[in-house]
């Protein structure tokens, strides 16, 4: 099971970065998106990927699952849910200013 | 252009309830099982989200006048004031307590204080969903 | 347990959650900003004596005990950043009240910048890299709105790159979070500390201490610092004094945190490597400070150059350097939010951003142009500033170590900025008046005020340095024996 998640991280984080290289902004957001449920599994498959009881909770011996990654990564949902809604509004707004949704044309002219 | 949306209305009528019992089953279950706060307030945001798409933006502001950005500052302030609260009685920031209440027809359930949080997290995310979807949507006319 | 230490993290966040009911009545806002940040000033500092006298204070929230729950420490060097840190704000805030206007008033400005506050100061406390990540997303969340109030082509375009940048950075710091928790089973700072100590620092921590080190460097512009120049360029001038002096200073605490607290044994990888760093960053730094003539450009440059400067001090990794470091943080949050405040009256006053395009500010402006004189000696470490102590320690450790090479590019680099300043200052301020119908003919006074408290704040710290440095040596004596901060937290 471990090596199947840690496959599709690796999957993930490769079509994110694919996706973050590419010059059209909407590509970049998906790809800071896939890149956020990639560690999201990476964080589960670190607190092992096993069958546990509610730990504390229930009386049978065991054993328990770790809660903490879970509540990580909840806590890390909630944030990169957050962002992305963010981003997106802001990638819409700098289009209609710039009226490009290209990061090449988005350089800007005078210091770079 | 008028899209004939009639089985869409009525169909949702019926759902919205169904989705609003789920988000209060959601609530309350999630002290050991399954749910809580965030997920209730997902489910209830979704639910308003259908009634957004369904009928349109005039008619379901005039049904559920809201500002949902005064949603989200009033979730996190009652959940920010159960946090505050124990502080005032000399116990450590975010303390939580509970206590066993009998209720007619449902008997003896407990109560905990962490529901007063849940329910400020609950607001706030309705809230800041439901800002974040508007803005994007009403975004498109200028 | 000591309650009043989540007060900085909660009466800001609590208030700006206020603030939103009161949308449009301005007034309100402004009182309620400035009574909030007035009495976080007065509980800092009574929170500071309070760690000096009775040691470091732990909160531990809801009751959980050390490495299960979430902790808050104060220790001195938090602290005194979080003193520092409200301060900052308070000026700035003052700054913005008769500059901002009434659009920006209206869009949120004072909840953003209140939960931005609220943000770094729980960064400094937190005891918990979990919550430290936490910390960070609420402050950066305050900042990509902040950065990109207004509107404008340029302002978009540049927070575009910072939001990426930062999302980004946050990523590798969720890597990282994940690969310390799978390879020592807890996310308390403290508790990491002793568990490090136990297993020694094999090459997979050393890797992930790397990893961290990759996230908190660009988090404070050290070495990676491509998109600091471009972002710090474009908001209003009191919202870009705030980036400037605490957002890169939040990356450099999280650094001097990791390694002498978690990562202390490696010096030989990591403070090396950190070394090089800020080596590399100071260079880079001066070149842009001497290269263009954009004012807030050459500010900019100035940030880099104090973030490799400070990190000099963390690569000695002596008690005296440590205690420079400390002292010269503070010293460059109230310098930096000077400088920018300075800048962006220049801009204000002219309407220009190039400074050769301006001449002779002091003839109109002779209070400003002496204060100008008197920030940019502090911020060149000429004695007897608030400069000049920092960079004393810090030499004196470098000295110790017997790092001539750092020694000399530091001080080298004091000169050259003494230089981008003297320049503008010659050019602009000095120098022969020439009329301009377009320049305004005066600086309100709610703006000089501030400015001018920064200047006598900055004489203080460095003539009044006796009085501080009793702090700042309790803070770098935790800095040195991690075993104070681990039996706080864990042994109450």
């Amino acid at each position: 099971m471990e090596t199947m998640m840690i496959l599709i991280i690796g999957v993930l984080v490769v079509v994110a970065t694919y996706l973050l290289l590419s010059k059209n902004i909407i590509r970049i957001i998906l790809g800071t998106a896939l890149l956020s449920h990639a560690v999201h599994l990476l964080i589960l498959t670190i607190g092992e990927v096993k069958k546990g009881d509610v730990p504390l909770l229930k009386e049978t011996p065991g054993p328990y699952t770790d809660a903490l990654p879970q509540a990580l990564i909840l806590t890390a949902i909630v944030i990169s849910f957050g962002v992305t809604s963010f981003i997106l509004v802001l990638a819409y707004r700098a289009y209609a200013q710039n009226k490009t949704d290209d990061m090449e044309e988005m350089r800007g002219d005078e210091h770079e | 252009m008028k899209i004939n949306d009639l089985i869409l209305r009525t169909v949702v009528q019926f759902v919205v309830f169904i989705v609003l019992t789920i988000a209060i089953y959601l609530f309350f279950a999630g002290h050991y099982t399954p749910g809580g706060g965030f997920v209730a307030g997902l489910v209830l945001a979704s639910a308003v989200v259908m009634l957004y798409i369904s009928f349109d933006t005039d008619t379901v502001r005039k049904g559920l006048p809201l500002d949902f950005k005064i949603v989200a500052a009033i979730g996190v302030t009652l959940a920010l004031l159960s946090g505050i609260l124990p502080m005032l009685f000399g116990q450590p920031f975010l303390k939580m307590s509970s206590m066993n209440i009998q209720f007619p027809l449902i008997g003896e359930k407990t109560l905990a204080t962490v529901m007063i949080f849940e329910l400020g997290v609950a607001l706030t995310v309705v809230g800041v969903v439901m800002t974040i979807i508007l803005s994007i949507s009403e975004g498109s006319d200028d | 347990m000591n309650n009043l230490i989540v007060l900085p993290l909660i009466l800001p966040i609590f208030i700006a959650v206020i603030l939103i009911f009161f949308r449009q009545q301005i007034r309100i806002q402004r009182i309620l900003t400035f009574s909030t940040l007035l009495l976080l000033i007065i509980v800092n500092i009574y929170l500071l004596i309070q760690v000096k006298v009775n040691g470091i204070q732990v909160l531990q929230f809801g009751g959980w005990e050390a490495p299960f729950g979430i902790s808050f420490v104060a220790d001195a060097f938090a602290m005194l950043l979080v003193l520092t840190t409200s301060i900052v704000a308070f000026l700035c805030m003052i700054y913005a009240f008769s500059s901002l206007g009434e659009t920006f008033e209206k869009m949120f400005v004072y909840p953003l910048v209140l939960l931005m506050i609220g943000g770094i100061n729980g960064s400094f406390l937190t005891g918990d890299l979990f919550n430290l990540f936490v910390c960070f997303e609420v402050m950066l969340l305050a900042s990509y709105v902040l950065i990109t109030l207004g509107g404008g082509k340029e302002r978009l375009r540049e927070s575009i790159k910072y939001v990426v940048i930062n999302v980004l950075a946050s990523w590798f710091f969720l890597v990282g979070l994940a690969m310390i928790y799978g390879t020592l089973g807890t996310l308390n700072m403290a508790h990491l500390a002793q568990r490090v100590a136990e297993v020694n620092q094999g090459p997979l921590l050393t890797t992930i201490a790397l990893l961290f080190l990759v996230v908190f460097a660009l988090k404070a512009g050290l070495l990676l610092f491509f998109w600091l120049p471009g972002s710090y360029r474009v908001p209003t001038t009191p919202i870009a004094a705030m980036f400037g002096a605490l957002l890169t200073k939040v990356g450099i605490y999280a650094i001097f945190r990791m390694f002498t607290l978690i990562f202390p044994l490696e010096t030989n990888i990591t403070h090396t490597l950190i070394g090089v760093m800020a080596i590399a960053t100071i260079i880079f730094g001066c070149f842009g400070v001497m290269g263009f003539k954009d004012l807030r450009q050459i500010v900019a440059y100035n940030v880099i150059i104090s973030v490799g400067f400070v990190l000099l001090g963390l690569y000695a990794n002596t008690t005296e350097s440590l205690e420079g470091a400390v002292f010269y943080l503070m010293h460059d949050m109230l310098i930096k939010a000077l400088l920018f405040l300075m800048i962006g009256t220049i801009i204000y006053i002219t309407g220009r951003t190039s400074f050769d395009e301006i001449k002779g500010l002091i003839h109109q402006f002779p209070l400003f142009g002496w204060l100008f004189f008197i920030m940019m000696l502090s911020l060149a470490g000429i004695p007897p500033l608030s400069g000049f102590i920092g960079k004393l320690l810090i030499g004196q450790g470098l000295i110790d170590k017997g790092a001539y090479i750092a020694i000399g590019i530091g001080f080298l680099s004091s000169v050259i900025v003494l230089y981008s300043l003297l320049r503008i200052f010659l050019k602009s301020i000095f120098g022969e008046a020439t009329y301009n119908q377009k320049f305004k003919t005066k600086i309100p006074k709610m703006m000089l005020v501030p400015m001018v408290t920064f200047g006598l704040l900055t004489l203080v710290l460095g003539v009044g340095a006796e009085i501080m440095m009793p702090y700042v040596e309790d803070a770098a004596r935790v800095l040195t024996n991690p075993e104070i901060y681990i039996n706080a937290v864990l042994n109450p």
